[in-house]
């Protein structure tokens, strides 16, 4: 157990990319957590996808042994922290098991959405915050122009920021003494009895469910009952530790300390992330106050490309939840797709993310269907219903109102950008709730339908500000819309995966865009397609794919009959990842590209 | 010296194009002057091959393969056709061609029409030796002209140039009864009219069968590397199936039908051996790297000789022979083989073979679904007969079997 005067617990907030898991790096090899071999570039982000994307997708924790500058040595533990809006869910959480942040701010690009929408967080939490400048190696670093930005829009004393380069080293030292001079050390009472808080849990396939907990009174140690007061589970603590990044077993975890611990807990929904953790021999007075559960937003179907694959899907799912708490599924059967899962995210990354780590990890061929938000109807006989997928919508005669979510954006972009993102908002059916300026950046409020917002508004975005603006939202409430079904047929045949809830002035517009983009995503084959949009039974857009005009082998050689078998395997494997419309194949590729759609 | 006509021939043409798939026999001889720079057969280029050694061990897989077939309890089987291809056969020492002919006969009983084939490349070196090869029994020749374009057979990577390619035609057909050439095209930058006045050449030599392949880039390639990293502009899709339908036309009209998809010849002059390939008829594959199917007791069996023209040679030197791999193909491989292989030719699938093959009627065999789709759209055709692509159908054909299987 640290003495309290010598921890420190902090977070590393910023918007994406500004270089917080860069910061670790240098932090961890400072303080000699990692040998030179072990090291490599964000070393933290060890899920493969996040090494692919060069994101952080999961805050991860690391105890530190530094010794300062007035000789003591110090404890810290550090959490990084997942810089994409989908991921927030995951920040507030770890500010939570913390008494201060570090504030990084690209020292170039500036304050993002991201960056104050974490400030906030940290405003939330109490924290002590030091602003530090990141990138100043960079020819374009303007530290100066940052530090008053800083002042400006966040309202946060830059006087004292600190300038470095995470990724040159140059400055981290100067980071580890302010956070041992500027931040405070945790509270608590060694000898009352244990209360430690769930900061996140996890499975892991050889040790069962890991229990990441900030403890706050009392000690945690291996061959403890434990009690967990949400859920009411008791379990025996079989082994304690830390990660420094790698796991490390310690005797027991005292006030303030960051650790994990193992009790052979089956399930993550055993230990739910924000639970209190108590000892049952001599518990605590009450838990602590925990977190909002972070609630899906978004909705879509997965289905198996291959029916057969049903069960293992189910299997997959599960697995996949067990590491991610805020990932649900439900079975959903569908017409044309068959048996499958309506799944709820916490955004659109977050589902490509859980969509690729099923097809990769789990090596399944799946059919995502068009993302969905959740729409609030009541029907003309008073029932009221939740509409998790669109081709549930009941008869428009049967539908007395809709309500849909909407949220409340905050996007930062340079002045010359300004009109675009105007423009943008405007066409979304967006309301201006503010408009202020920090220098020559604008800094717009708006409240937007999250339907309109759901299918392509990020990439919209990037492309009418060539990536300048930044973003950040959060759910505000329900209202009610003149919304309207779209479905898209192919050659007659309505597609379910397709299927939309859209505003009625929008409906024309978006269905003529679907059909051109359709076209242009399924390829050519033996028979012509036709592709159509409809809302209710009224056709509003059609396009036509013309019929393949030629494909055949050549050559074929001499006897080698394997080699042709061959092709016909690649085409059979190919065939895995299109979706059977009567005679016409669609690449699954299509449904989600389908909706990614500008509308350019 | 006269030019034998297709009339000499021992026997009428009804009988050649007949609906028995055959039994033939190919030998694979490995070795090229030049490895050209789109293809991916299984040839070498190689100094100071050692013929007398290479004769005897390809004899020796030979009457390897002829032990198997001539069990006493074997079906008699009676060779249709021998296909020399390569590689680059014509680089085989005439003699060990005139050896293994015979080999051929010994072993088994021949055809009173048997095909012998022989594919040589267009050089005058090699056109030196076709009365030769004439001598030996070798009574067709498949000439790899490729084109008519020097800048053309430059590209290709081509030992020859367009003189000395025509001047081997002219000297093959003065040797052989039989003579084909094959030309290249959708090359790129080809135009729809260079491609069309190449062809009006090819077809005044007045040879009786072609071989037209478009351009395919296989991997391993040196065309491969190149068009990978962007070098290699490729013709468009859309110009390559113009391309493909002129060449139906005018071949057509030329009194060369198509039989196959890539292959024309007046009727009666299409290549037996290959229509063994196509019909899913029974060969032996004697080389480096040669394929094979052989029934036997109602198996049918695959089989691939090593690959390695060294590890072949000194394979059979020590065991007799280079088998590789033999598998038995199962039921619903040989529907598949019966229908990439037969759907290829413009006759299709006759029904015996469906019950040969699959001992089934090709209703009870496909789904009859697809093919009712494919056959409403004008692809395929099901009758008393048999089962076929269309013109339409063979255009598409790779789609068409995705489809269907
Ligand atoms: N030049 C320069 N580049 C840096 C510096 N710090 C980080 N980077 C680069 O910035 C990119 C993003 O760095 P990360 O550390 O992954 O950023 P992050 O904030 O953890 O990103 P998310 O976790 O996705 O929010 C990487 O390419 C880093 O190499 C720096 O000080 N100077
Ligand atoms: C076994 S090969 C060559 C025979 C002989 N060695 C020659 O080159 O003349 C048979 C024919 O296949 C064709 N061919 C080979 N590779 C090809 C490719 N990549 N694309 C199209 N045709 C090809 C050529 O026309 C060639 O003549
Ligand atoms: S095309 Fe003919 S000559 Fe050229 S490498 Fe291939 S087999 Fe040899
Ligand atoms: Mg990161």
């Amino acid at each position: 157990m640290t003495e309290l005067s010598r921890l420190r617990n902090f977070a590393i907030i910023a918007h994406i990319d500004h270089g917080k898991s860069t910061l670790a790096d240098r932090m961890i090899q400072v303080c000699g957590g990692l040998s030179e071999r072990e090291m490599r570039d964000q070393v933290l982000d060890s899920m493969e996808l996040e090494r692919e994307r060069g994101i952080t997708i999961k805050a991860q924790t690391v105890r530190l042994n530094y010794t300062a500058q007035d000789g003591h040595d110090y404890v810290l533990n550090m959490i990084d922290t997942p810089g994409h809006v989908d991921f927030s869910y995951e920040v507030s959480r770890s500010l939570k098991a913390c008494e201060g942040s570090i504030l990084l701010v690209d020292a170039s690009q500036g304050v993002e959405a991201q960056t104050l929408a974490n400030v906030y967080l940290a405003l939330d939490h109490d924290h002590e915050m030091i602003p530090v400048l990141n990138k100043v190696d960079l020819p374009a670093a303007e530290p100066e122009r940052i530090k008053e930005q800083i002042e400006e829009v966040i309202g946060l004393d830059a006087s004292e920021a600190l300038e470095i380069s995470a990724k040159t080293g140059q400055g981290v030292t100067d980071v580890l003494e302010a956070i041992v001079r500027r931040l405070p050390a945790p509270k608590g009472e060694a000898q009352a009895p244990l209360q430690a808080l769930v900061v996140d849990s996890w499975y892991d396939t050889y040790l069962g469910v890991v229990v990441l907990v900030r403890v706050m009174h009392g000690a945690l140690k291996a061959g403890q009952k434990l009690r967990f007061m949400g859920t009411r589970a008791v379990h025996d603590a079989t082994e304690v530790g830390i990660f420094s990044p790698s796991k490390k077993k310690v005797e027991a975890l005292g006030p303030g300390e960051i650790g994990y611990v193992i009790s052979g807990i089956k399930t993550i929904q055993d230990a739910k992330v924000g639970d209190t953790v108590t000892d049952e021999r001599r518990q605590c007075a009450r838990p602590l106050s925990g977190f909002q559960p972070s609630v899906p937003v978004v909705f879509c179907g997965l289905f198996p490309s291959d029916a057969a694959d049903y069960e293992e899907l189910r299997d997959s799912l599960g697995k996949l939840a067990l590491n991610d708490a805020s990932f649900q599924f439900e079975p959903e059967v569908s017409p044309a797709l068959g048996f499958g899962f309506r799944c709820g995210f916490l955004g659109l990354l977050h589902l490509e993310i859980v969509q690729e780590r099923l097809e990769r990890e789990f090596d399944l061929d799946l059919i995502t269907t068009a993302p969905s938000v959740v729409y609030k109807l009541t029907l003309t006989d008073g029932e009221q219903l939740e509409l998790h997928n669109p081709v549930d919508m009941p008869e428009v005669t049967r539908i007395k109102t809709i309500e849909e979510p909407w949220i409340r954006a905050t996007i930062l972009v340079p002045d010359e950008h300004l009109g675009a993102v105007l423009k943008l908002c405007e066409e979304r059916r967006g309301e201006q709730v503010d408009l202020t300026y920090a220098g020559s950046r604008a800094m717009v409020v708006y409240r937007l339908p999250l339907n309109e917002v759901v299918f392509d508004f990020y990439d919209r975005l990037k492309s009418v500000t060539r990536g300048y603006a930044s973003f950040d939202y959060h759910l505000e409430g329900y209202r009610e819309g003149d919304l309207v079904k779209l479905s898209i047929l192919v050659n007659g045949d309505p597609v379910d995966a397709l299927a939309l809830v859209v505003h009625r002035s929008q409906a024309e517009a978006r269905g003529r865009a679907l059909c051109t983009k359709l076209k242009d995503l399924i390829p050519k084959q033996m028979f012509k397609i036709a592709i159509q949009a409809a809302i209710g039974g009224k056709v509003i857009a059609r396009e036509t794919v013309s019929a393949l005009r030629k494909d055949v082998t050549a050559k074929c050689y001499g006897g080698d009959i394997t080699r042709k078998r061959k092709l016909l395997e690649k085409q059979k494997a190919g065939k895995k990842r299109m979706r059977q419309f009567g005679n016409v194949e669609i690449p699954q590729s299509a449904f989600l590209a389908a909706l990614k759609m500008g509308e350019d | 010296m006269s030019r034998p006509s297709p009339a000499d021939l021992p026997l009428p043409i009804s009988e050649r194009m007949s609906d028995t798939p055959g039994f033939g026999i190919y030998i694979h001889w490995p070795f090229c002057r030049a490895k050209c720079p789109y293809c991916d057969f299984n040839s070498h280029v190689r100094e100071g091959i050692d013929q007398a050694r290479w004769r005897a061990a390809l004899r020796r897989e030979l009457a390897h393969y002829a032990s198997e077939t001539t069990q006493p309890d074997a079906e008699p089987r009676t060779v249709t056709s021998v296909f020399f291809g390569g590689g680059t056969p014509s680089l085989m020492e005439p003699e060990t061609t005139a050896a293994l002919i015979e080999d051929v006969k010994t072993h088994w009983p021949t055809d009173a029409s048997l095909e012998i084939t022989l594919e040589a490349n267009p050089t005058s070196v090699e056109a030196d030796r076709f009365a030769a090869y004439a001598a030996a029994g070798v009574n067709r020749v498949s000439l790899g002209v490729q084109a008519l374009d020097d800048a053309a057979l430059a590209f290709l990577g081509r030992q020859h140039d367009t003189a000395e390619a025509l001047a081997a035609v002219d000297l093959a057909r003065r040797h052989f009864p039989r003579v084909s050439f094959d030309l290249i095209y959708a090359r790129p930058g080809q135009t729809p009219e260079a491609w069309s006045a190449e062809l009006r050449r090819a077809l005044a030599e007045g040879c009786d069968h072609l071989s037209l392949y478009q351009l395919t880039i296989e991997e391993n390639t040196v065309f491969h590397a190149r068009a990978r990293r962007g070098e290699l502009p490729l013709a468009d899709p859309e110009v390559a199936a113009g391309l493909f339908e002129a060449t139906q036309e005018t071949l057509a009209a030329a009194g060369l039908p198509a039989y196959e998809i890539s292959n024309h010849a007046r009727p009666g002059e299409e290549s037996r051996h290959n229509l063994t390939y196509w019909r899913a008829g029974d060969y032996l594959g004697i080389g480096p790297g040669a394929h094979g199917r052989l029934t036997l007791d109602g198996t049918k069996y695959a089989s691939r000789q090593h690959r390695a023209p060294e590890i072949w040679l000194q394979t059979v030197e020590q065991a007799g022979h280079a088998t590789r791999a033999r598998t038995a193909v199962g039921p619903s491989e040989r529907l598949e083989e019966l229908l990439l292989m037969g759907l290829r030719l413009t006759q299709g699938i006759p029904r015996a073979a469906f019950f040969r093959e699959c001992a089934a009627a090709p209703e009870e065999l496909l789904d009859m679904g697809r093919v009712r789709a494919l056959a409403a759209e004008g692809f395929l055709e099901l009758d008393e007969a048999g089962l076929r692509a269309t013109a339409e159908g063979r255009q598409r054909l790779d789609s068409l079997l995705g489809y269907l299987l």
